[in-house]
């Protein structure tokens, strides 16, 4: 198919051809009375080198390149080499729909299917589909699937679960009679292991906790799937910084039965909010509740291995109002983009990257509790983002820091209203430590 | 072709009467409709069900069909065979591919169901359209 637009003369034999005279007289039914009689008000066409001219003048306000960021709290600044950039952007990759027809799409599903293998080696569970819109409405989807693998209708929380997962999963549950209760955090930043023994009862179908948690802070897995277990209940995982997974303990070898999350870290571009990577992995027992496309291979009819979209009478297409889902797609090119990332780095290279994260957050922990009117708030083991409580107003100290030239934290007082004069720090292995030791002097100035 | 001590609904279901307990399973017609047979999803021992209410679901590849329990009634046994091979409904639906036995509620809804030659009628109508 030709997307070169159409000539005049092209026009004319398209017109000649249906028997009209003007492209006018094929609207003939619409009344004229509402029809506009003018141009439309939009300016006019501009050349290539004055569009340019225009769009580069429109982004040099954007100040997002020459301010130092420590933004993290579910969307994470790292490093992407450019075979992601290079490979993903292949014709090949870029341009085909669907996968609906094995046939042609040998390519494609066994892409998918390497990102799902991808999944459960990271998760450490069974089964994983092939990708989801982006983190929140991953959470929102286990916590259905757990309502229907449980057939119970009230869900745990943590309230160290990033605020906007929550109000996602609250929006999804809010017609189907599925109750939401938020299990409350400890001084040290964690899930209150008692609140969580006392809301636990026979009528929970899961309990979702996310880790490292909003606050940076690494969650005991293991305790929370035993109390959950104990009691029928299943156990979620929600991995906001996919990235932590290169280094921490699955949350499958910890006894969780679902665990999903926030792939974004791994080869895509903050991008302003999106396009992001959901990820799903499950135990193979749930895998018929599982939501979202599923890649499987199998072999064809020449005993050749293939691969094919399968398990399809779980989504809507053919179980309609009973699906698992309504979602009938994937984060196809951003799923391949991380699957590009995740194999260039290789299990070594993944480490090597969380590590690096670990050892500049905890220098730059380091450096912040050394100023005088900033101090660590949560005791707990951090990844690479903790939280930080000022001795000044946190809108003073941010402005201030902004004039410097620096963003320095997200602010927590709006979802923790106990949390005020407090920001989230996050370093990932994009700052050197000339910056996060300009970091440190800025406070230092800034809380003098 | 279709036994005469079955009974038999518009949604396809058989019905064997023994007792007060009852066999359930779909006719051969149903089996050859859905294709090939690679899942059976049964409602557990112990569900209490209202007549045409959803005693299992039968998924071929690219279908999804509810058997609606032909009467009121509890399951008291499901075919076990059925999660390991699926495909014994197809291969003798009205045999070994039996779903679900019942504790019938009321004997009497029995007699409400289409008898063989009734059945064997009603497919002929279905065909003709």
């Amino acid at each position: 198919m030709s997307y070169i637009s159409l000539s005049e003369k092209d026009r004319q034999e398209m017109l000649a051809r249906i028997g009209v005279r003007t492209a006018d007289e094929l609207f003939g039914g619409v009344p004229g009375d509402v029809r506009l009689k003018r141009d439309l008000k939009v300016p006019g066409p501009l050349a290539e080198l004055e569009l340019i001219r225009k769009m580069e003048s429109m982004a040099a306000k954007n100040s997002s390149n020459r301010l130092l960021s420590f933004l993290g709290g579910g969307a994470y600044a790292h490093f992407i080499p450019t075979v992601v950039d290079y490979l993903s952007q292949r014709g090949e990759f870029v341009s085909p729909y669907t996968p609906y027809q094995p046939e042609v799409s040998q390519g494609t599903l066994q892409a998918i299917f390497e990102y799902q293998t991808l999944v459960c080696q990271l998760t450490g569970l069974d089964v994983a589909n092939a990708s989801l819109y982006e983190g929140a409405t991953a959470a929102a989807e286990a916590v259905l699937m757990a309502q229907r693998v449980k057939s119970r209708n009230r869900v745990l929380l943590a309230r160290t679960l990033h605020p906007e997962y929550r109000e996602t999963i609250r929006t999804y549950i809010k017609n189907l009679g599925i109750e939401a209760v938020e299990v409350p955090f400890t001084s040290a930043g964690t899930l209150d292991a008692a609140a969580l023994a006392r809301l636990l009862n026979d009528a929970t179908c899961a309990v979702v906790v996310q880790s490292p948690n909003f606050f940076g802070v690494c969650e005991d897995l293991k305790a929370v799937a035993d109390a959950a277990h104990k009691q029928g209940a299943l156990a979620v995982a929600v991995v906001a910084e996919a990235l932590s997974l290169g280094l921490l303990e699955s949350p499958g070898r910890l006894g969780m039965d679902i665990a999903c999350g926030e792939a974004q870290s791994f080869g895509l571009p903050l991008s302003f909010g999106g396009p992001y990577l959901g990820f799903m992995a499950s135990r193979q027992d749930y895998v018929r509740q599982l939501p979202g496309r599923l890649c499987g291979q199998t072999t064809d009819v020449e005993g050749q291995r293939g691969f094919v979209l399968t398990l399809s009478t779980r989504e809507q297409h053919i179980r309609r109002e009973r699906a698992t889902s309504n979602i009938c797609t994937n984060q196809a090119l951003c799923a391949l983009r991380a699957t590009i990332f995740l194999e260039t780095l290789g299990q070594e290279g993944l480490r090597e990257l969380a590590w690096q994260n670990v050892q500049k957050a905890a220098y730059a922990a380091d450096a912040v509790e050394a100023v005088r009117g900033a101090r660590k708030r949560f005791a707990g083991p951090v990844f690479n983002e903790f939280v930080v409580e000022f001795s000044k107003p946190w809108p003073a100290v941010d402005t201030a820091l902004r004039t410097k030239g620096i963003l320095a934290g997200l602010p927590l007082e709006r979802d923790y209203p106990e949390l005020s004069n407090t920001a989230l720090i996050c370093v990932t292995e994009l700052r050197s430590k000339e910056e996060i030791d300009r970091l440190a002097q800025a406070l230092k100035d800034v809380l003098r | 072709m279709y036994p005469n001590e079955f009974r038999y609904t518009k949604d396809h279901e058989w019905l064997k009467l023994e007792g007060g307990e009852a066999l359930v399973g779909v006719t051969d017609f149903a089996q050859h409709q859905l294709g090939d047979i690679i899942y059976v999803d049964l409602k557990p021992v112990g569900t209490k069900l209202g007549a045409h209410q959803p005693l299992a679901t039968i998924e071929s590849v690219k279908s999804v069909s509810d058997v609606f329990s032909p009467v009121a009634g509890e399951i008291i046994a499901v075919n076990d065979e059925l999660a390991q091979t699926a495909d014994i409904i197809n291969k003798d639906p009205h045999g070994k591919g039996w779903i679900a036995r019942l504790r019938v509620g009321n004997t009497q809804d029995v007699a409400g169901l289409m008898k063989a030659a009734d059945y064997e009628k009603y497919l002929e109508g279905l065909e003709e359209h």
